[in-house]
């Protein structure tokens, strides 16, 4: 995941909150994945127009964690996401 | 202990079709179309599926397009806050029902393919133009920018037919393949010698699969069924029985399965008479095969109980008449060298085996079977 990505959840792939089981879920085809809150939290800032630097600078100062530390967590959860066609990459 | 709540619900809001492929999943005393539930029942339904915790609606059936009221039955299931799919052949949509079931809301389709030429797929649908009619509704769904799976059933005659099917897929945009194997309950059991495959088609297809998703990754996910009739290890069914999906049959009836009438001692709930989180929780045929308390020995004791959960009940019961037996696919059942010499037998029959097609359900007018 380069900086200048834009990472962008695709039509039929959309964030639910499982109010039944009180849990935020990613809701795909065929698949409910359930997020922890670190998931939770990269995906509310993917919006299809921020960057994936822009994200991970924001959730960097929201959470006081080391810049480098989140862009790693967040590129390996997002490369996951995107090997499933459950997120789109802009260049 | 009290069981999980259910992911998954398998609508099948009708089993009447146009198609009449000789593997239907549909049990073969099919309901008719006047003993079918009606809009605002359905909607009622999923609202209580939404309640007990099931996210994910399957509208399946028959042909589910056969439903005069699907665009409603869609806008229902989303107000109910259901992630919503259809499952079709694709015949009985036009592009302009498929923008009311847009408008709808509608999340995402599964288009069967039963061949990936004309000739091949309307012989095993039984329609004549159902492939071509199925590729124009491809691109209606392509230009309407609906997230689209492609469903391929698999057996004996169209098993060297993968590497196509995955061409098409990736040329009608799919983002991803079903490929599923034959699983012989109902209208597929009559068919066992047409459809088998053979052991060496099994393994070339678990080749070409293990490559395609190697060489595919990121453009198209592929979800595959293996044959598991020459396997040693049973299927983890379901995902468990009563533990993540249900099934509700045309007239209400509520099953943990779609084959579970098969096994004839189970009695099932219907919505009709009981709100949902009642058949889930307490329901008969619900509980009957949750946990290891109905198993036998050779399940109760295998290391692998919490895993496979002793296979497929419908399969025990087609194949050794007993539902509570482990799967004769698993190498520790007695049956199981017998199903595995069955398997090849069947296997062997060749080419020019007639298919039993499925048969259209009853008229109301005709005398009850």
């Amino acid at each position: 995941m380069e900086l200048s990505d834009v990472p962008t959840l695709p039509r039929g792939v959309r964030l639910h909150h499982d109010r039944v089981r009180d849990a935020w879920v990613l809701l795909a085809p065929e698949r409910a994945i359930t997020l922890d809150p670190i998931g939770q939290a990269i995906l509310e800032e993917v919006d299809g127009t921020r960057t994936f630097g822009d994200i991970t600078t924001a959730l960097a100062e929201k959470y006081n964690a080391p810049a480098e530390q989140i862009r790693e967590d967040s590129a390996g959860f997002l490369t996951a996401l995107k090997h499933r066609r459950f997120l789109d990459v802009a260049g | 202990m009290r069981p999980p709540r259910p992911i998954a619900l398998l609508a099948e809001l009708t089993h009447r079709c146009p198609l009449s492929c000789p593997y239907c999943s549909n049990p073969l005393e099919l309901t008719r179309a006047e003993q079918e539930l009606d809009t605002d029942t359905w909607a009622r339904v999923f609202s209580e599926a939404a309640d007990l915790g099931v996210l994910q609606l399957h509208l399946s059936g028959g042909e589910p397009a056969a439903r005069r009221d699907l665009t409603e039955l869609v806008a229902a299931a989303r107000n109910a806050g259901l992630y919503t799919n259809l499952i079709t052949s694709g015949i009985g949509l036009t592009q302009k029902r498929l923008i009311e079931l847009d408008a709808a809301g509608l999340d995402h389709i599964q288009l069967s393919l039963q061949g990936t030429t004309p000739e091949l797929a309307d012989d095993i649908g039984g329609y004549a133009g159902g492939f071509k009619r199925k590729m124009e509704v491809a691109a209606w769904i392509g230009e309407i920018g609906f997230p689209l799976t492609l469903n391929v059933v698999l057996h004996r005659r169209n098993l060297h037919q993968i590497p196509h099917a995955l061409e098409i897929a990736q040329e009608l945009g799919a983002r991803r393949i079903e490929i599923a194997t034959v699983q012989f309950h109902g209208w597929a059991l009559a068919n066992r010698d047409a459809l088998m495959p053979t052991k060496a088609q099994a393994q070339e297809a678990i080749k070409i699969v293990t490559k395609a998703r190697h060489a595919l990754k990121g453009k198209l996910v592929i979800d595959f069924v293996p044959a598991d009739y020459h396997d040693q290890l049973p299927k983890r069914c379901m995902g468990g029985w009563g533990t993540t999906g249900l099934n509700i049959a045309p007239d209400g009836q509520v099953l943990p399965c779609h084959a579970a009438q098969t096994i004839p001692h189970l009695t099932f709930d219907t919505v009709r008479d009981k709100p949902l989180s009642e058949i889930w929780f307490e329901g008969a045929a619900f509980n009957a095969y949750r946990g290891d308390h109905w198993m036998n020995d050779t399940c109760k004791s295998c290391d692998r109980k919490e895993i496979d959960f002793g296979g497929c009940r419908c399969q025990a019961m087609a194949r050794t008449g007993d539902p509570n037996a482990t799967d004769p696919v698993c190498a520790k059942s007695a049956h199981h060298n017998a199903v595995k010499e069955q398997a090849q037998a069947h296997a062997a029959m060749g080419e020019d085996v007639p298919l039993n097609y499925r048969q259209a359900p009853g008229k109301a007018d005709q005398a009850a079977e």
